[in-house]
Order: structure tokens, then sequence, then C-alpha cells
């Protein structure tokens, strides 16, 4: 393990959920949604909404496949809609352009679904970020941990998921952190591989733990 | 009415720690930090009773320990006054009404005695609902943050009512809607914030056993048998008698008892009328308890709660629906109605399940009482939902985010 030259510096942050003035009842309107809606919109109701329903780990990855599921009563497009990663997408443009893709699609082969009514509309909500650097920073490893433990599971989300959009990359704060300043790149890979998809931002976080104490054990 | 010693026994940030976990409480700490010693002035119309007066007593005395300045202002006004705002209240939720030239010249003749009266130079201003919507005259030119909190539901408001109102709503810098349900399109920016509970309130806390077994003898309920329950006032916008008919549906297939605890009816002749009604529905089955309670029964709602197998909230419309979150808070399966608030509070399949009818109704309470495991799991995942989106601590970040957020962008 190498010093760093720089520490790693914890961020808190907080969301506010703006109400914008687009809704769907149709799975048409979904679709014109999907295309109009700001990217702010798309962070909040894929990358977002992962955070906010992070306990949920069976059968749940974001709010439009959801709504389809619940409101539209479409399973098949609702599996469809659930199947994109949000870690396989640096840009919400990308995202986006998936999303219509297979909302397309469905259109297409199943046109007599394309406007009938929901049981409840989708509202299409943004997500406005507020961050605060936290007063403390991580020198080392153990430092590091120490910290980990007093991130809230909103800040852990922040540093672990939407840092992919942050940086570009397909990889998060911590692995970054880990690999360029420690120089652990098997520790910034396992990292990264922690599926949030089946564990909740706490199973997550207890992974981590437990691959930086074996670290620190080594 | 300022905070002052009546407050004073209410539990800290820390009691809260056990609950939600030390890092949720701390991130609170580290958002105020950068709001230390900024004054909050909410204003409402009621000091006791309600739901808005209920969050901001507990509120108020977070924000101040969490360094902020807070104050609280109860505007005052005739009874002639609060009957014109129910008549809005009312017309605001899509009833008709009438609106008289007077009545609009007493809403601001009360709003604007208010504004004298009352001291207007916080950092940041909370209105809450519209009753004192017209305050926002106080305001100098763009001098502080202007918030409305809008707690009602104003997605098909009486637009003689709205007219009135609006040109007031669209000179705050933003409004806070508790489900984009009830917002309206307005050229201010509208902002999601959930009304909440508090986990440490008396019809929150956790029970010990014996409380809930001696609140179940009191009321001849079995514990030893499954208990289906629908809290809510006896009104027909909650539906007990389609609870009734849902329950009497699921007994043909299996044993369950069903209590409808409401408010007090006693000074609501028409709540009377439909407790008479679902006693006449009820056909003396000695298994549907029909409980009207004083308004001091929290205790035995929450025993209530935590004493049911499976709990209802089959409203024809709704709110957003308190008593779904604190059944959810208590780890309980909830069938409800897809309306108002729930489908943010029930997800379906996830956090409990939605139904559309009495027949749906009665199937998914016969699912849950059939699947023990599912309806646990339901349980779970709703109390973490609430933990997550829905307690008085999450309303506090809330507000300190908004504020974070108006001072960025002045």
């Amino acid at each position: 393990m190498k010093n760093p030259e720089h520490p790693f510096r914890f961020v808190t942050v907080s969301y506010l959920t703006r109400i914008g003035n687009q809704s769907a009842t149709t799975l048409s309107e979904l679709r014109d949604g999907l295309e109009k809606c700001s990217d702010a919109s798309v962070f909040y109701h894929t990358f977002q909404s992962l955070g906010r329903y992070h306990f949920l780990t069976e059968g749940f990855s974001n709010d439009f496949a959801q709504w389809v599921l619940a409101g539209l009563n479409c399973p098949m497009l609702a599996e469809q809609l659930a199947a994109p990663d949000i870690r396989g997408y640096l840009t919400l443009s990308d995202m986006r352009t998936d999303l219509l893709r297979i909302t397309d699609e469905y259109c297409r082969s199943h046109p007599e679904e394309v406007d009938r009514l929901a049981f409840e509309p989708f509202h299409f909500l943004e997500s406005i970020e507020v961050t605060i650097p936290q007063t403390w920073e991580a020198w080392t490893l153990e430092e590091f941990r120490h910290w980990l433990e007093h991130l809230s599971n909103e800040s852990f989300h922040y540093h672990f998921l939407v840092s992919r959009l942050r940086l570009g990359l397909r990889t998060n704060d911590f692995s970054v952190w880990f690999e360029n300043e420690l120089g652990l790149q098997p520790l910034a890979q396992l990292t990264n591989r922690i599926d949030v998809y089946t564990n909740t931002l706490e199973g997550a976080r207890a992974k981590l733990y437990t691959f930086i104490d074996r670290e620190l054990a080594a | 009415m300022t905070l002052t010693q009546s407050d004073a026994h209410l539990m800290s940030l820390d009691a809260y720690v056990p609950l939600l976990g030390a890092p949720e409480i701390d991130e609170l700490r580290a958002l105020a930090a950068q709001l230390s010693g900024r004054t909050v002035q909410m204003v409402n119309s009621t000091a006791m009773g309600g739901g808005v007066a209920e969050i901001l007593n507990r509120l108020i005395p977070l924000i101040q320990e969490l360094g902020l300045r807070p104050r609280w202002d109860v505007i005052t006004g005739g009874e002639d006054f609060f009957e014109v705002t129910k008549a809005f209240h009312n017309a605001l939720h899509g009833g008709p009404y009438h609106a008289r030239k007077e009545n609009f010249d007493l809403f601001l003749a009360t709003n604007e005695m208010n504004r004298q009266r009352l001291q207007f130079d916080s950092e940041f201003t909370v209105i809450h609902d519209p009753q004192p919507v017209a305050l926002i005259e106080a305001r100098s030119w763009h001098q502080g943050h202007w918030i409305w909190r809008c707690h009602i539901d104003l997605s098909n408001p009486n637009p003689e009512v709205w007219s009135f109102l609006r040109p007031f709503v669209y000179r705050y810098d933003g409004a806070l809607f508790s489900s984009p349900e009830f917002a309206r399109q307005l050229p201010i920016p509208q902002y999601l914030s959930f009304p909440c509970i508090d986990p440490l309130s008396e019809k929150n806390v956790e029970l010990h056993p014996e409380c809930i077994k001696e609140v179940l003898e009191r009321f001849g309920i079995d514990p030893a048998r499954p208990i289906v329950t629908q809290i809510s006032r006896f009104d027909r916008l909650k539906d007990p008698i389609g609870v009734v008919r849902a329950y009497q549906i699921v007994r043909r297939y299996m044993d369950c008892q069903l209590v409808l605890a409401g408010g007090s009816a006693s000074d609501d002749p028409e709540g009377e009328i439909v407790l008479e009604e679902v006693r006449r529905e009820a056909k003396d089955d000695p298994d549907i308890h029909l409980l009207n309670l004083p308004p001091w029964s929290a205790l035995e709602i929450n025993a209530l709660q935590r004493a049911s197998t499976v709990i209802v909230q089959k409203s024809l419309r709704e709110g957003f629906g308190l008593t779904v979150t604190e059944a959810l808070w208590k780890k309980k399966p909830v069938v409800a109605s897809a309306v108002g608030g729930i489908p943010a509070q029930v997800i379906h399949k996830h956090t409990g399940l939605l139904a559309h009818s009495v027949e749906g109704t009665a199937y998914q309470i016969r699912f849950l009482l059939s699947n023990p495991a599912l309806a646990h799991k339901l349980g779970e995942q709703g109390h973490d939902h609430v933990r997550e989106n829905f307690l008085i601590t999450t309303n506090v970040k809330r507000y300190l985010t908004i504020f974070l957020h108006s001072l960025s962008q002045s």
C-alpha cells in the first residue's frame, strides 16, 4: 500500500425533489415524457430511485419499470425497462436513449397497449443535489474505514454510484482512491463489483467493510 | 408563539439514533452546520390540533437543536375568518362553493391584521397552507426566502377560490407539496415534501406486549385469531362499508376479526350517520369491532395497529394517508386503495398491496392471511420505506436542503 498524495474527501449529499409539469397516463405519454424530460428527471427515476428504494432487493430497478408494472400491468415491458444496469452508464443521455429504445420497440410490437389508461399517473420528478464537504478526510485505509461508518446511506450512494456520472468512468469514488492513491487495484476492483441490485446499501457497505478488513489484515 | 419551556420535554436528536443510526443524525448536523444561526419563521393557523401543528411541534425543537434560530407564529382571526378558510379548504379540495366578495375581503383583512401584528424579518419564512398565504404582502422587495408549504390536495380546486389565492402563491420563491398528485402547474418551483410521523410519539413508539394485550382485552378482541384493521374516521370517503364487505368476503374462506377504529364522531353529525350505516352493514357480527375512540386515544390506536395481522386503508379519496405510514412503520402488511398519497407509500408487491375494489381488497387480505412469510416481508420493507422517507427526521433534512438550495440560488 503506498502513501496517498491526496486524502479521500467525504461529502454529505442531500436531494430535493422538484415536481415537474409533466406526467403520463398511458404508455405513449410515458414514451413522450422520456424523450422530453430533463436529465435531472432521468437521474431521479433511475440512479436515485435505486438509492431511494435500496432496501428492495428483488424486482425493483427503477421508477419507470415499477410504474409500467403496477400502473399499466405490462410485466414484459417492466422487465425490459428494469434490465439496464445503471453501472453501465456514464451519461444520462445514454440511459435515456436505451429506455426510449426499449419503450419504442414495445410500443411497435404491442400497439393495442399504447393508449391504454393506467391505474394511476406517472409524474416526472427531478432531483436537485445539494452537497456539503465533510470536515473529516481519510489519509489511510484505517481512517477511511473509520469514516465510512459515519457516512449516511444517501452519501454512500453518492460516492458509490452517482460518482460514475461525475467521473465519466465505469468506477466509483472509493475504487478510484484505492487504486490511484493507495495502489490497491484488487481492492478497487472488488469494490467496484459489489452488486447494488441484489444488496441493500447497508449490505453493499458491509461487503466493502469485509474487503477492507481483509486488506488491512493482509 | 416562540419555542418555550413547553417543548423542553421533547426528545432530542440523539433519541433517534437507535432507530435510524448515528450517520443519518450526524448528516443532519453536517447540513445544519452550514445554516448555523440562520433565522427561520414558520407560520400556520393553529397551535394545537391538526397534522400541521403536530409536525411543527416536533420540527421546531429539532431545528433549534441543530443550531438554527426557528420561530413559530400562529395567525389569529375571528370565528368568521376560520369559517371562511374552512370553506376555502373544502373548495380547494374540489367541493362546490360560491364565494362572496365579503368572504374574500374578510380573508384579506385578517391576513393584513396579522401582517401588522407579526414580525417578518427571518431569512427563511415558511407559510403553511392557504389561511396565511396573503402574508407574502409582508415581504419587502426580495427580502429573505419565502416558501409556501401546501399540505392540501390542490389537484382539482374550485376555480373561484383558486383564482383568488393564486396571485399570492405566485409571489413565493417556491412551493412544497405532499404529493405530485396534489400539485398544480405553477410558474414557481414546486418541490415534494412528504408528510411524516414521529417514531417516538405515543402513537408510534414501541409498546410492551402487556400493554397491547390490555387494550385488546378492553375492546373484547381475541389476540389468538387474525385481526384485520382499518383506522380512520367514520367518513364515507374512508369507505368503512366497503371494508366490512371485503371482510365478509374474506370470512367465506378463512377465520378473522375486523376492527374499524375511528375518531370521535360526537361533534360530526355525518360521522354518526356513517357509523350507524356501518353498524347495519355489520349485522351484529360479534367479530366486527366498531370502536368510536375519543381524540386522546393515541396509545390505543398504536396498540390496535401493532396487534393487527393485516391493516387496510380502503379510502375512496385520501390526503396523504398517515395511518398507512403508521401501519408500515409498525411492520404491518397493508392493503390500501391507490388514491391520494397512498401509492407513494404502498409500492405494490414491495411495501404492501394496492387494490381498486371491494373484491380486490378482499382478495389481497386473503392472500396476506394465507402467506404470512410474504406478509412479513412486505411489512419489513414497508418499515424501511418509512424510515427512509416519512419520518420527522427526513422532514428536518428536507427543510435544511431547501434552505441550502435557496441560499445557493440567491
